[in-house]
């Protein structure tokens, strides 16, 4: 099915969930979709502390079956998903033949030929047009199935223990990056330990008709524990956290996966051709072009999504994220630089001092480094990624 | 949303309230519910010349940055004490404790180009 390019946002199976708990509502990628519940902070907070529940809803279901599926994935994707077993997943990508990043996704392999793969919601056509004609002569069928699932994460220290009295999967024989076909709410779902937190965590796959149920049994049983809904704006300072590119900002057609440091995604070694190879041969082999750090503002003011990164006063890179962390309580950013800036950098950073704290960022602003936040040049400091290491 | 009657409004989302020569300035509910969680406002200290309609200052939330704007012209007397250590104030009470400056107006006649309750509620209204 297609998304008509109107100004109609569409709308997910919990959308009445939403307003009943007065949503804040937001579009995002053609749809209609919760930004917050009450305050995001709080939301992300519960989510590092407790437990999170989130509608995904709007990410893309895309189904690649039938005998020939897993070698259409090797050629149409960079991974090497025939070698993926039944019931475990990959984060993966899809690139153009110049090695451009199409999309970023995660495949399950359900069984030995049907794979999900999920994708961006504002890829989810793009993804699936080229897997169509990736596919082609390959004996597998492509199938946009996003309007067939609803999708529901519950994700914190305490989801596996508010989800296991409710589901007859055995939670603690579903390893990371694996799925599970089950019950939850008495409902069948696809249960994956997956997320976009830096949490432990589950993705529940359903029916549109069976979300609201599940929704509302998890909240039950979850809230006792700390569980609160969460929306897209927590949705992304955790993910800014743990150190996750986000498809738009780190992640484009302009950017290859060894720009964004993600180059062990690019299986070079698996047979066959795929869409890209040459292009990422040569990107694997060549001095980079630019690098992907992380930055710790010095001061109040939050580097942010397009501000240039300076050195010395010049123009060396931009942010391509940027927020205020909750974890932290400092302005935290991911950006592109100059790979002879980031050497600098880390070499002014461990020269000046040898130090770190708890969080890993050492040393302190020599105002070499500096983002323009609007104007005026802020100090920051290079941070290893992720910002935030889960402990649990 | 509150939009009370007994402020003045400006299109740029800021609130004022008239004490004789003085004007308190804060952002409206509408504003903070839109910014979400205010973590950091910048504001002129005391003594600081502003202009209406000139930005003056910025509140920075988790997903956002906007300007704030004088809505008179004048000197600032006081910024809030408050704001920099608890700068959530101006979402849990943007019209009371989380007020952001108080201006010495320059001169005693009403300042112009103020909105009421009325119609800065009608100016919302279009906004959503």
């Amino acid at each position: 099915m297609t998304t008509p390019d109107t100004a109609k946002p569409r709308e997910t199976p919990l959308r009445g969930v939403h307003e009943r708990l007065g949503a804040t509502m937001t579009g995002f990628a053609g749809w209609l979709m919760p930004l917050r519940y009450r305050s995001e902070t709080a939301e992300h907070q519960a989510v590092r502390s407790a437990a999170g529940l989130f509608d995904l809803s709007h990410m893309g279901e895309i189904s690649v079956s039938g005998p020939g599926a897993a070698t259409a994935l090797d050629y149409a994707l960079v991974g090497h998903l025939s070698a993926v077993p039944p019931g475990r997943a990959r984060y993966t990508m899809i690139c153009a033949a110049d090695g451009g990043i199409l999309d970023d996704l995660i495949v399950y392999r359900l069984a030995d030929e049907e794979f999900l793969v999920v994708a961006n919601a504002a890829n989810t056509d793009v993804v699936r047009d080229a897997l169509r004609e990736r596919a082609a002569g390959h004996d597998a069928q492509v199938t946009d199935q996003t309007a067939a699932f609803a999708l529901i994460a519950i994700q914190g220290p305490a989801a596996a223990g508010i989800l296991a009295p409710l589901t007859d999967v055995r939670l603690d024989g579903v390893k990371y990056y694996a799925s599970h076909r089950g019950l939850v709410a008495g409902r069948e779902v696809l249960l994956a330990r997956t997320g976009y937190t830096g949490e432990d965590g589950f993705e529940l796959f359903s029916s549109p008709e069976d979300a609201e149920r599940i929704w509302a049994t998890l909240t039950d049983a979850g809230s006792a524990a700390g569980l609160v809904p969460a929306g897209l704006a927590a949705r992304d300072t955790l993910r800014l956290e743990a150190g996750m590119p986000l498809y738009g900002n780190e992640l484009g057609p302009d950017t290859t996966p060894f720009d964004a440091g993600l180059g062990r995604v690019v299986k070079l070694g698996k047979p066959g051709d795929f869409v890209g190879r040459a292009a990422l041969a040569a990107a694997s082999q060549a001095p980079a072009r630019r690098v992907l750090v992380g930055l710790r503002g010095a001061t109040r003011r939050v580097p942010r999504h397009g501000y240039a990164v300076l050195w010395d006063g010049r123009r060396r890179g931009t942010v391509t994220s940027g927020a205020p962390s909750p974890t932290l309580g400092v302005p935290i950013a991911m950006a592109y630089v100059d790979p002879e800036v980031a050497r600098l950098a880390a070499a002014g950073t461990a020269d000046d001092q040898p130090s770190t704290d708890e969080h890993g960022a050492g040393g302190t602003a020599d105002g070499r480094l500096a983002v323009d936040v609007r104007g005026r040049a802020e100090p920051a400091l290079l941070t290893p990624l992720p910002f935030y290491h889960r402990i649990h | 949303m509150t939009v009370p009657e007994n402020l003045h409004y400006t299109a740029e989302h800021e609130w004022v309230a008239i004490d004789g020569a003085v004007a308190s300035v804060g952002i409206t509910d509408f504003a903070q519910q839109a910014l979400g969680d205010v973590v950091y406002v910048s504001v002129p200290a005391a003594g600081a010349a502003v202009t209406a309609g000139e930005p003056c200052g910025e509140v920075e939330s988790t997903k956002s940055v906007s300007d704030i704007y004088s809505p008179v012209d004048g000197e600032v007397v006081e910024a809030n004490p408050e704001i920099d250590d608890d700068p959530g104030l101006v979402n849990t009470d943007p019209y009371g404790a989380g007020w952001l400056l108080k201006i010495r107006l320059s001169d005693d006649t009403e300042p112009a180009g103020l909105l009421t309750a009325e119609e800065y509620s009608a100016l919302t209204k279009e906004a959503e």
